[in-house]
């Protein structure tokens, strides 16, 4: 299924079956006020991306322009418009976990190309750092050999 | 009969592996009640025995607790000096209680806030919290009466409570804290909000880093839903970005707009969500009020230094000992909450720099450890308390790489609407890398140009580009519009202030503190 999404998604069209997933989150949203964002977040949530395809359907939806609907997904760092290529670990790199070291730890991941290590400001675990959110499983006391545990449970 | 363990299901407690403690707990045949967190972080996970404590555990270390023969008790939970020191109001709950049991809530004096200001009435609700001193907590400390007081004035049928829960500072978890141990006391808060003002819906804005804190508060919304009516809340979910923990950019974002900050006029209690009036309150702030409801607001005011009244729920971490959430009166002094509360750095090493009020607020050196935690205290000493958070750093720290930092989060997290956020931090990264790099800068080909009049035509020496940095900031802090950009100057300044040696200068004689 995520195979024939990244194919899709190199195409002008999205296929029928993305389509239809996207119908059914605006029509489950409609009568709702603001429903953008959790519009988009539902979308991600089904598709693991907003793809451009979506664009169209969500801004005829809510009557707001194309460019309106691209600038909201443009804005936020949550969204993203092509599928992730590898695993994500969300490393908390905020001042708490600068105290306690998460620079040097993160300094000892610069070969790292089997998962994408992106930067988080905060998992408010402040006095536990650093810190490393995978999904919605949260970690915390990393020192190098437990991070490098996590790269190798997720890779 | 088995023995009763409880053990926090707090975010922070799963963080550090609390679901494989319970899990040995419940294998070793205990019945296991999950709880919220006391707030003794480097003691997670916790567990409480009949009401002793032991931690932090590991599943290995379950046999010899039950056995008792265990070397991590701590003794009774609530005699234990960082627990004992504390004015629980807002947390009056933390580790007590079973975060969505509506039985738990009500039997520990849960909905009385709200049944008593049902039976004041609106007005003299607001009389209540204007008279108890609450100041929001988000950081700007306004007076919540004054603002609730506004929006119940405004003539408009519709009007909403909205709560802040985009809690993005790095040093801060309590809101998260109220939200997973104690939801419903939030939305009680917000149901009291909601008749004082008359506005029916409310809606809580969390952060999506969140993702505990969503699902606790969507399920106490459903639980509670018919306790609150006719007032409702919904959840609904940041994506990630800083600024929209600003009122005015939150509200966008909530609209389904690009959370960029709105220009004030018109203020949000006139013409906030949807152009309706609104009360926007942090967390803190509305989770205070079931407490001042029920008690009286005599007994909130009485505690506090100065015109900061009651309590302040202080979250100590970093290179912290013993970092956790600390509630206590305002007055406390800096040094008291980090050396004595806190334990000293966790590594052991001299504390160097604290940071106090997230990514925004000043860094403090160990001779400001005086200072008294009250809003006007830290306003007069260059700093601010913001959401109360410590974040402590030992004596490797480099202050000019935290300045730089400082710069890079607001160019990073910066909305873009006004010019001297957006474009000013970006300068700002690049000055910090030629100050650091101790470079100077020569003259480039386009200043050379005869058109280019006004150009400077020499080169720049490291004092210039301190020079540069100060101005820099002058403008950043007085042209801003909101807080990200004018708050931006506090931990840059007061690391070039404090910490002059990590940017070239000759260090400050030793005298300078007072």
């Amino acid at each position: 299924m995520l195979q024939t999404m990244a194919i899709n998604r190199t195409m002008t069209t999205t296929s029928a079956a993305i389509d239809a997933e996207i119908d059914r989150i605006l029509a489950a949203h409609a009568g709702r006020e603001g429903p953008l964002l959790p519009i988009l977040h539902d979308i991600q949530a089904a598709l693991g991306y907003v793809p451009e395809g979506a664009i169209p359907a969500i801004a005829e939806a809510l009557n707001i322009s194309r460019a309106e609907v691209h600038g909201v997904i443009s804005f936020y760092h949550d969204f993203h418009t092509a599928p992730a290529t590898r695993p994500v670990i969300k490393l908390c790199r905020a001042e708490s976990c600068q105290a306690r070291g998460v620079e040097a730890l993160a300094a000892g991941l610069v070969d790292e190309t089997r998962v994408s290590i992106e930067t988080v400001y905060c998992l408010g675990l402040c006095s536990v750092g650093p810190n490393a959110m995978i999904g919605e499983t949260l970690h915390a006391r990393l020192d190098t050999a437990k991070l490098s545990a996590l790269v190798e449970q997720v890779a | 009969m088995s023995v009763t363990v409880r053990i926090s299901d707090d975010a922070l407690a799963l963080a550090c592996g609390a679901d494989a403690v319970a899990a040995a707990f419940a294998q070793a045949g205990c019945t296991v009640e999950r709880v919220s967190s006391w707030g003794m972080h480097w003691l997670e996970p916790l567990a409480e025995i009949d009401g002793q404590g032991f931690g932090p555990l590991t599943p290995a270390d379950v046999a010899a607790v039950l056995a008792g023969t265990s070397a991590l008790g701590i003794g009774r939970i609530e005699a234990h000096p960082f627990i004992a020191r504390q004015q629980r109001f807002t947390f009056v709950r933390a580790g007590k209680t079973r975060p969505l049991s509506l039985d738990d809530y009500a039997a520990t004096g849960g909905w009385a806030g709200l049944a008593r200001a049902r039976d004041l009435g609106g007005e003299a609700t607001i009389a209540e919290v204007t008279q108890s001193g609450l100041r929001g907590r988000g950081g700007a400390g306004f007076p919540a009466g004054i603002k609730w007081t506004t929006v119940a004035k405004a003539a408009d049928p519709r009007k909403y409570i909205v709560c802040n829960a985009d809690e993005g500072d790095s040093a801060t978890f309590a809101d998260r804290m109220v939200m997973e141990g104690d939801p419903f006391m939030l939305i009680e808060g917000m149901a009291i909000a909601g008749l004082a003002v008359g506005a029916q819906q409310g809606y809580v804005y969390i952060r999506s880093e969140y993702p505990h804190a969503i699902a606790k508060m969507q399920a106490a919304a459903r639980l509670a839903a018919a306790i609150i009516a006719p007032f409702s809340v919904e959840v609904r979910v940041g994506a990630g970005a800083y600024v929209c923990g600003e009122e005015t950019s939150l509200l966008n974002s909530l609209e389904g707009k690009r959370g960029e900050v709105r220009a004030k006029p018109p203020l949000p209690a006139l013409e906030g969500l949807f152009g309706k009036p609104t009360v926007v309150n942090n967390v803190l702030t509305l989770a205070a009020v079931p407490w001042i409801l029920a008690h009286g607001a005599s007994r909130y005011a009485a505690v506090g230094f100065g015109r900061s009244r009651g309590t302040m729920p202080i979250q100590i971490a970093g290179n912290v000992r013993h970092g956790g959430l600390f509630e206590v009166g305002f007055g406390i002094t800096l040094g008291e909450l980090v050396m004595d509360i806190g334990g000293g750095t966790a590594s052991g090493r001299p504390v160097r720099a604290v940071q106090v009020g997230g990514p925004l607020g000043a860094y403090h050196t160990p001779e400001e450890f005086h200072l008294a935690f009250d809003y006007e205290t830290f306003a007069a000493a260059d700093g601010l308390i913001g959401h109360a958070g410590l974040s402590v750093f030992d004596d490797t720290a480099d202050m000019s790489a935290l300045a730089r930092f400082a710069m890079s989060f607001c160019a990073a997290e910066s909305c873009g609407k006004c010019t001297p956020c957006r474009i000013g931090s970006t300068r700002g990264v690049e000055v910090l890398d030629r100050i650091r790099a101790r470079s100077g800068r020569q003259v480039d080909a386009v200043e050379t140009l005869p058109q280019m009049h006004n150009a400077r035509k020499a080169a720049r020496s490291l004092t210039d580009d301190i020079g540069l940095l100060e101005d820099l900031c002058e403008t950043m802090k007085f042209g801003s519009l909101c807080a990200l950009g004018g708050f931006t100057p506090y931990p840059v300044l007061s690391a070039l202030r404090n910490f002059p040696e990590d940017f070239g200068l000759p260090a400050p004689a030793q005298e300078a503190a007072e």
